[in-house]
């Protein structure tokens, strides 16, 4: 199974649209092309920070990677195996081995579950503990994500965001997985709540060892828990590499704008704003050519941008752009 | 205090409480505070959940409902008028006219089965007497200037029709559609995403500048505070906590908490090893702790942090900070 150890998660021209049903009484049905063509590796032991705004598929990427959502086209394969080629039995084998923590904890945790239930569920259903013993592991992990002592007993309504999403991670960790998909796991948290939780999840990715796919809008928190980092735009990743060689010098238009976007808490630094014009368009009327090109502001931008598609190109070590005007 | 400077404040609040009682006892969500916004200027109100920001700004427009009340002795003053002392009407003509208010979820705020040039056109129409066709007239302007594009066509969208970051510029157009001396934001641009927010926020600075309107400010994001406001104000626990200029606030905090605030957060320009968190929680309002309300999460807290409940004190130009250090620098733990 584990032979020489590759990349743990290989991800290769992904694409995963959907149908969704719109306009009045939903008469109407539109193709959303949410991820559209990415690529990308996810060692053992890594984290990979994932960033991009609303609408720019990252969270339907993490869904289709868990094989929670469906794919289009393209592989996903986790330590060798071709995840959307697994039999029933192999796959409830395989998602004892990746698991996720989301945003919103109400998405990891049923209302209706005490947290201690919660917990215990993950080990009773790939029969890894019973009884006393289940017991006492969830105790174990309630107090490694640092819940305090009787929290099994209480209902996720009961506790604080801060608690919840802790006793979302301790869920996700019950199974002892190697891969964690976090998908903006602090954004509905308070700053000081946030740190904890941050700090929290380096802690236990150093104690166990873990793999993270880290998905997050807020590039700082990015900065902080992510070495590596894609930046994704429209279902396409425009950028990827080392997280400071990209902060430093961004080389993509869109990940120059997004950077100077971002309020920093220090009024002594002046910056220079790159402000973006217009929304976002829609996944599903993706422009052609470069997605980002009626939004891009770079001066020599031509109608190469406009009828072809750029792909992903390595500029410096690491480093790689798509863009047809980088590095020019 | 400095940045108000020698004119009257245009909002002068003055021992401000708002309690609301519920099956858990009283909670004292706002307990006593002070603020002044000048005219024109930007001040910030930062704090977390539970501190009481967003009750704070409902209070000074009366909107606190019941189980929550406004407690008597407090005072709110636009141009040294007290709103808590109006009627009904008079109060209904202040809201939007000379104070509006702008929070995080607009599509709470925005009538979904009516269109969005008509709702600004109803909103003008509430509080002046113009025709019907002079209130149109201004709303598309409104949405002009608050950079929808195609602003006449789009004037017949309903909100559910228009992204995130549209919607807010509409409220935003409703708001300023009377042209406020004040405007009360609540958290404007925490649901947008970081462009669109970097858009609304340039946005709101342009008009505020050409209109000479006051903001009240009140956000969690450090980051915003630190390059929008010119002075802020720090909550915690129903308290103001700090309050200086903004670059002194940065530079130099002076409350405990505020000083946990930014070392909690994780910077985009420098990679740091490890957020300092501030340890436990903040407590409930039914059950403020005794002396000073931080203390049980304060790292340099003695025996008259627990037993005395510092006010504000003065801490050198213009900042204050509700903490006994300020008297005591010695007793700050290394």
């Amino acid at each position: 199974m584990n032979g020489t150890r590759g990349p743990l998660v290989e991800v290769h021209d992904l694409v995963t649209h959907f149908v969704r049903r719109t306009g009045f009484l939903g008469a109407r049905r539109e193709v959303v092309q949410a991820v559209n063509g990415v690529t990308f590796d996810v060692a053992a032991h890594e984290t990979l920070g994932l960033v991009g705004e609303s609408g720019c598929g990252k969270t339907t990427l993490g869904r289709t990677i868990l094989r929670l959502a469906d794919r289009t086209s393209g592989e996903v394969r986790f330590d060798g195996q071709d995840v959307f080629a697994l039999d029933p039995a192999a796959l409830r084998r395989l998602r004892r081995r990746m698991q996720v923590v989301f945003q919103d904890p109400d998405g990891s945790l049923d209302p209706r579950q005490s947290i201690g239930r919660a917990v215990r569920e993950g080990l009773e259903v790939h029969g890894l503990a019973r009884g006393a013993e289940a017991d006492r592991r969830v105790e174990a992990l309630l107090e490694e994500v640092g819940l305090p002592a009787g929290s099994s007993a209480r209902w996720p309504h009961e506790v604080s965001g801060g608690q919840r999403q802790r006793a979302g991670i301790a869920r996700a960790l019950a199974v002892e997985p190697e891969f964690l998909v976090c998908d903006e796991p602090v954004s509905a948290l308070d700053v000081s709540v946030q740190a904890q939780v941050l700090n929290l999840l380096s802690d236990l990715q150093a104690r166990r060892g873990l793999s993270f796919l880290f998905i997050s809008h807020d590039l700082a928190v990015i900065r902080h828990i992510a070495p590596r980092v894609a930046v994704m735009y429209l279902g396409r990743i425009v950028e990827h590499g080392p997280t400071d060689a990209i902060y430093r010098r961004p080389l993509h238009p869109y990940t120059q704008a997004l950077l100077t976007a971002v309020p920093v808490p220090d009024p002594a630094k002046g910056r220079q704003r790159i402000v973006l014009a217009g929304d976002p368009p829609s996944p599903v009327h993706p422009p052609p050519g470069c997605p980002f090109h009626p939004r891009c502001q770079h001066p020599g931008k031509d109608v190469t941008c406009r009828t072809v598609r750029p792909e992903l190109r390595a500029l410096a070590a690491g480093h790689q752009v798509a863009c047809h005007l980088a590095g020019r | 205090m400095s940045g108000a400077a020698t004119r009257a404040p245009l909002l002068a609040v003055r021992d401000l409480a708002v309690r609301f009682t519920g099956p858990d006892g009283v909670a004292r969500a706002v307990d006593g505070i002070d603020l002044t916004v000048g005219e024109g200027e930007t001040v910030g109100l930062v704090g977390e959940s539970g501190c009481g920001k967003s009750v704070t700004a409902l209070a000074l427009l009366r909107l606190v409902e019941p189980p929550g009340h406004i407690a008597h002795g407090s005072s709110v003053r636009l141009e040294g008028r007290d709103l808590l002392a109006l009627g009904a009407k008079e109060i209904r003509a202040v809201r939007g006219n000379h104070v509006a208010l702008v929070f995080q979820d607009p599509l709470s705020a925005l009538n979904p089965v009516l269109r969005i040039g008509a709702q600004i056109a109803e909103a003008i129409r509430a509080h002046e007497a113009v025709t019907r066709g002079t209130a149109h007239w201004r709303a598309v302007e409104m949405l002009a200037a608050v950079g929808i594009p195609d602003a006449e066509r789009r004037a017949r969208a309903y909100p559910h029709q228009l992204s995130g970051g549209m919607r807010q510029r509409v409220l935003l157009a409703m708001a300023l559609a009377c042209r406020p001396q004040l405007l009360l934001a609540d958290e404007p641009t925490t649901a947008l995403d970081v462009t669109i927010q970097a858009e609304i926020l340039e946005l709101l600075d342009g008009l505020q500048q050409k209109l000479g309107m006051a903001v009240l400010l009140i956000t969690h994001n450090l980051g915003i505070v630190a390059e929008r406001t010119r002075r802020v104000y720090v909550m915690y626990a129903g308290q103001i906590v700090e309050e200086a200029p903004t670059p002194r606030l940065f530079a130099q905090p002076s409350h405990p908490y505020t000083e946990g605030l930014l070392a909690a957060v994780p910077r985009l320009d420098e990679r740091r090893t490890r957020l300092r968190a501030i340890p436990g929680q903040v407590p409930p309002a039914t059950a403020w702790p005794p002396g000073c309300r931080f203390h049980p999460r304060c790292p340099h807290a003695w025996e008259r942090c627990r037993l005395e409940e510092p006010p504000l004190l003065d801490a050198g130009a213009g900042q204050r900070a509700r903490c006994w250090l300020v008297q005591e620098p010695a007793r700050r733990k290394k």
